[in-house]
């Protein structure tokens, strides 16, 4: 029996912590009792000062963190995060990435990000179980599916994969969806068959793992609890752990970022929201794609573990309570049930909430703002996840040149004053889109 | 569930009503400036304490109320109409 007090008996040759993960390494730490894995990322206490320090250690602030270290060679960055790395948004969406927006802008910046998913295991060396199973949208009438042709017409106009399937590819396809129930019969899908998932708090453990090691001081639960100025130049954070002195301060804290911004006396066009998650209990495959009812809101895939995993909208008004209240959950489900009614009996294992920057226009914000020295990466709304790699990137681009990245241009903060919003809905400046 | 006190029905549930937004926010003076009007259309104060929101009673009276609301606990300390 296995003591767990027992000091770790570790073979010699796998005793660097950050040595490469690797199928030889995994079959050698098999032979001795995976006991010599070590740490992923080296736990930090703050120093007295960074060049950058990035609040927020979610996906777009390790990914900002790492492309600094990485692709601008500054490693005098913390990344500070007031609980545990993985519990935030990262760790609580469904997963889905894809690149299928209408707008130009949008487009671009998001299949940059696609493509940088589909290198991301191998330049991280972790596995995030990126899967690009496709992403299939419903539609059930005329009007939709021009809608959807003019979207997918915009995306191949610039190179991105965008397919219109008939209702009996639909069909085929995806044997669980009722094609002709209620309502709404199913007369075809727009699938785009680079899109899919990816496994949520693996790409936060991974970036935190190559971060630290090239570097970056990841430091956890340590929270900011205030940012200094002098006159309009930021000087670093309060924590509480002391204070952090800093020539550059990052806010990354989706769903929190008013309440960071307001230390500087900052109104963001930004409203926290809650977003619901369920997974069901795991089933035999039954669900090869990533599939939105175009009908309802509501998108539905499989987990490699066999869990449905599922969503609908926001809650409805503003929250920062990370919990989720029950007349969306039973929205979900009558969504869930008149696209695949075999899931009736199917059971809802978990649910949880996150709370998410709902942006007025709908789309993100990568952005100097007006304090010298303090920038801004939010409003992801809830479509941020996928958007990580491709956050980070831009993120540093603009801390390290002071020039915003050429295919995030259009994401500054001042393009609500100057009636530039990027209203990929077409709604209006309501912060209910994503 | 919220249960919202409506001034006109009695208390009922969230479902009977529409969430219409912040209820602070002013419309500037007509002819106050465009950043005035920036401000009033997109900057949110977003509080995680007490929230004064706008709710429409679609289900009910379809009268506007306005109502003071935690955004963590989600406790409701006052309803007034308009
Ligand atoms: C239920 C749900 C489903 C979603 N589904 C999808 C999806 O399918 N696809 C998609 O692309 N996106 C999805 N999203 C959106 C996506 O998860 C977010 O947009 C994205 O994760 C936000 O960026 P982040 O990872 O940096 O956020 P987070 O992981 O939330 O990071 C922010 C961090 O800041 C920390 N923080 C806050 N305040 C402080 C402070 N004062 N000091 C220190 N640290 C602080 C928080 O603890 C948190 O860890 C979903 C979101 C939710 C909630
Ligand atoms: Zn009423």
């Amino acid at each position: 029996m296995q003591n767990a007090a027992s000091p770790p008996a570790r073979a010699p040759l796998l005793r660097r912590s950050a040595a490469r993960y690797s199928g030889w390494r995994l079959f050698l730490e098999a032979l001795t009792g995976h006991r010599g894995w070590g740490e992923a990322w080296r736990k930090a206490r703050p120093r007295e000062r960074y060049r950058v320090v990035v609040v927020g250690g979610g996906g777009h602030g390790l990914a900002t963190a790492h492309s600094l270290a990485t692709e601008h060679g500054i490693t005098d960055v913390a990344v500070i995060e007031r609980g545990a790395l993985g519990l935030g948004n990262v760790g609580r969406n469904t997963t889905i990435i894809r690149s299928n927006y209408f707008h130009p802008d949008n487009i671009r910046f998001y299949d940059l990000s696609l493509t940088l998913w589909e290198q991301l295991e191998r330049q991280l060396n972790f596995n995030a179980m990126v899967s690009q199973r496709g992403t299939l949208n419903l539609f059930h009438t005329e009007a939709q599916r021009d809608l959807f042709t003019r979207r997918a017409n915009a995306m191949r106009l610039l190179g991105v994969d965008a397919l219109e399937l008939s209702r009996a590819e639909v069909r085929r396809r995806v044997p669980l969806i009722d094609m002709d129930g209620g309502r709404f019969p199913v007369l075809g899908g727009f699938l785009q068959p680079r899109g899919g998932t990816a496994r949520h708090d693996a790409v936060a453990w991974g970036y935190a793992r190559a971060a630290a090691a090239a570097g970056v001081d990841v430091v956890e639960h340590c929270e900011v609890t205030g940012i200094r100025c002098q006159g309009s130049r930021v000087t670093g954070v309060d924590t509480t752990q002391g204070f952090v002195g800093a020539d550059v301060v990052c806010l990354a804290v989706a769903g929190h970022s008013s309440r960071l911004a307001a230390h500087v006396g900052l109104t963001l066009p930004i409203e926290t929201h809650v977003l619901q998650a369920f997974v069901s209990e795991a089933l035999k495959p039954v669900l090869d794609l990533v599939v939105t009812y175009g009908a309802g809101h509501f998108y539905i895939s499989q987990s490699d573990k066999g869990g449905l995993v599922f969503g609908g909208g926001i809650d409805g008004y503003n929250s920062y309570g990370q919990r989720g209240t029950l007349p969306m959950a039973e929205e979900v489900a009558a969504a869930a049930v008149t696209l695949m009614p075999a899931l009736a009996r199917v059971r809802v294992l978990r649910q949880w909430g996150g709370v998410m920057d709902m942006s007025m226009d709908g789309s993100p914000i990568i952005s100097r703002t007006p304090i010298d020295g303090l920038f801004l990466n939010a409003g992801w709304c809830y479509g941020g996840f996928k958007a990580i790699p491709a956050g980070g990137r831009a993120t540093a681009h603009l801390i390290a040149h002071g020039e915003p990245h050429p295919l995030a241009r259009h994401l500054d903060l001042d393009r609500f004053a100057a009636g530039r919003t990027i209203d990929e809905r077409g709604a209006g400046p309501f912060p209910y889109a994503h | 569930m919220l249960r919202i006190p409506c001034p006109w029905c009695g208390v009922r549930d969230e479902t009977e009503f529409r969430y219409r937004g912040d209820a602070s926010v002013a419309r500037p003076g007509e002819h106050a400036d465009a950043a005035a009007f920036a401000e009033f259309v997109y900057s949110r104060r977003n509080p995680s304490d007490w929230h004064r929101e706008w709710w429409l009673h679609v289900g009910g009276c379809r009268r506007l109320i306005a109502v003071e609301r935690h955004a963590t606990t989600h406790a409701i300390r006052a309803v007034a109409p308009p």
